[in-house]
């Protein structure tokens, strides 16, 4: 089992405006990027475990241009709210970086 | 019609620089016009509630003079959407200020349009009343209170009042809050060209230099427009573009890769096709442009949240560390009973206090998976009042308690957290929220939007 930050070349997160947080996984080539894509372990469930949501509201999509996975998930605090952490929402990736895939 | 429109966007927010070397190396592939944008919302509520800048007025006049200078001498538009940040009137006028100075000092003269995008309350109210205001993902409630205690609330313009402006003989239009895009469509569009191939470019373009393999300073984009396709290639030579490198930009700061939406329609970029041409240039066709079936106009609002001020500090002492939950909740609860008994019971409802504690979960809060904590931890006391007054003398109470709160293992007064400032409180100011997620339908594009023309 490798980690995604191994095969991956970018994995961010970032407002998508500042009422969505949006991840970015971007594959380092088009085969490892069909193998994580293919094993679904880049899923809703996952998502909504370490994000404590529920699934429904987890947008997960494959974009093969770019060999990506993007995700989108509710903003846990309005962006910049008295009880935000993460303006941004740029450091909000960190439980990503050392999931395993195949 | 030319069969060809060429677009310089000259860096992804106005401020934030770009190379003299690359609008010189740009302009001289002769483009049409001069875009860039100068607003988000990615920095958070402050720019709007407050109506403060992100950057300096030295640097929005340093790239807004070398903008206008180049736009004038080729007689070409230059186009500027989401003034100073937040878009509001007074950010409008203030970058409307500086081009005016600028004028002045470098002897230009040109028609200025601008373009106020801060919205009447009443027209608002009066558009929720009659249902004409509706809510996007995750929105908060949108009533007539929250429209009345906004700070600011301002309306994201499409590319018909710029349309407006340029078939009226504007040469330099500065917009309040716009889409991102409309500052580089409104030209194509207005010029005939194919929808779906003019915001596909214009998505590539606004943030300009992202969409190169390795950005490594804010700089210009260039691409070359036809009705089938365009060409995105950067004018800087150090820079170079490959088709991952710009269908990942599609990624970029939107809930998803294939949509983009517009007040007047949806870029679907599904069936998009990323080329190739040379080994710094790529060539993209095939998304579709979905006219919408009614044209919206999306709000943002900032309303005040409080004020605060801050204490930052940090504990080293190991036998503090290893107890350090029942610590901190013995020191919030000790803060609170100070706080009661020196302003009374009715402070309660008054104040706010939140601690942040860094090197334990201040990034991600309580979605923190890791438990640990290292050899120190960073600790940030937060104080929100309704006054700034209130909120500093409140923490003047907190930064005394804390700093000797004890632990049972040491006895006699201990000083238990470093503090690096004298004084430890640090008044913050006013803190805002953004309040509204929602689209209003208007009776027509330009009805939110008030266009005022002057010879500069």
């Amino acid at each position: 089992m490798a980690k995604l930050w191994q095969v991956a070349k970018l994995i961010r997160s970032k407002n998508s405006g500042p009422f969505e947080l949006t991840f970015d996984v971007i594959f380092k080539d088009r085969e490892i990027y069909e193998k994580v894509r293919d094993a679904r372990v880049i899923n809703a469930q996952w998502f909504a475990l370490t994000y404590r949501l529920t699934p429904e509201v987890v947008s997960v999509i494959a974009y093969d241009a770019a060999s990506a996975i993007k995700v989108t998930i509710p903003r846990p605090v309005i962006s910049g709210d008295v009880d935000d952490t993460d303006v941004f929402g740029g450091q909000q990736y960190g439980p990503l970086v050392d999931l395993e895939v195949p | 019609m030319a069969s060809e429109i060429r677009v310089l966007s000259a860096t992804g927010i106005l401020g934030s620089g770009f190379r003299e070397e690359t609008l010189r190396r740009a302009m001289a592939l002769r483009p049409d016009f001069i875009g860039a944008d100068s607003g988000s919302t990615d920095p958070g509520p402050h720019y709007l509630g407050s109506g403060e800048t992100l950057f300096s007025d030295s640097a929005y006049k340093r790239d807004l003079r070398l903008i206008l200078l180049a736009a004038r001498a080729a007689k070409i538009p230059a186009i500027i959407g989401s003034a100073c940040t937040a878009g509001t009137d007074g950010q409008l006028e203030r970058l409307a200020g500086i081009a005016r100075e600028i004028a002045r000092e470098d002897k230009l003269s040109f028609k200025l349009a601008t373009i106020a995008s801060e919205q009447d309350k009443g027209y608002l109210k009066k558009k929720l009343r009659e249902r004409k205001i509706t809510p996007l993902a995750n929105a908060p409630v949108l009533d007539e209170a929250v429209i009345d205690r906004s700070a600011h609330i301002v309306g994201m313009c499409g590319i018909e009042p710029y349309v407006e402006a340029l078939a009226n003989g504007a040469e330099v239009i500065l917009a309040g809050r716009s889409s991102d895009t409309s500052i580089f469509s409104a030209l194509p569009v207005m010029r005939g060209f194919n929808p779906a191939t003019v915001w596909h470019m214009a998505k590539i373009l606004e943030c300009g230099a992202a969409c190169v393999v390795l950005r490594k300073y804010p700089d210009c984009m260039f691409a070359t427009v036809t009705n089938g396709h365009f060409v995105v290639e950067p004018p800087n030579p150090e820079y170079r573009c490959d088709p991952v490198s710009v269908a990942s930009h599609n990624l970029y700061e939107n809930s998803t890769p294939y949509e983009l939406v517009e007040p007047s329609g949806v870029l679907d970029t599904l069936h998009a096709k990323y080329e190739a041409v040379s080994d710094r240039a790529v060539r993209v066709s095939g998304s579709a442009f979905r006219p919408a079936q009614r044209y919206t106009i999306k709000l943002e609002g900032a309303e005040l949240a409080g004020y605060q001020s801050l204490i930052v500090g940090s504990v080293r002492d190991p036998i503090i560390l290893r107890q350090f939950d029942s610590w901190l909740g013995g020191l919030v609860a000790a803060v609170k009973d100070r706080i009661r008994a020196v302003f009374g019971d009715g402070i309660e409802r008054q104040y706010r206090f939140d601690v942040r504690v860094f090197g334990r979960n201040a990034t991600m809060g309580p979605l923190e998976p890791e438990t640990g904590i290292g050899h120190e931890v960073g600790l940030l006391f937060q104080v929100t009042a309704e006054t700034q007054a209130l909120a500093t003398a409140l923490a003047k109470s907190v930064g005394h308690i804390a700093v000797h709160y004890p632990v049972p293992e040491w006895s006699g007064l201990i000083t238990s957290i470093a503090y690096p400032y004298s004084p430890p409180e640090i008044a913050r100011g006013a803190c805002y929220r953004f309040n509204m997620n929602h689209v209003v339908e208007p009776a027509s594009p330009l009805e939110m939007f008030r266009i005022a023309y002057e010879n500069v």
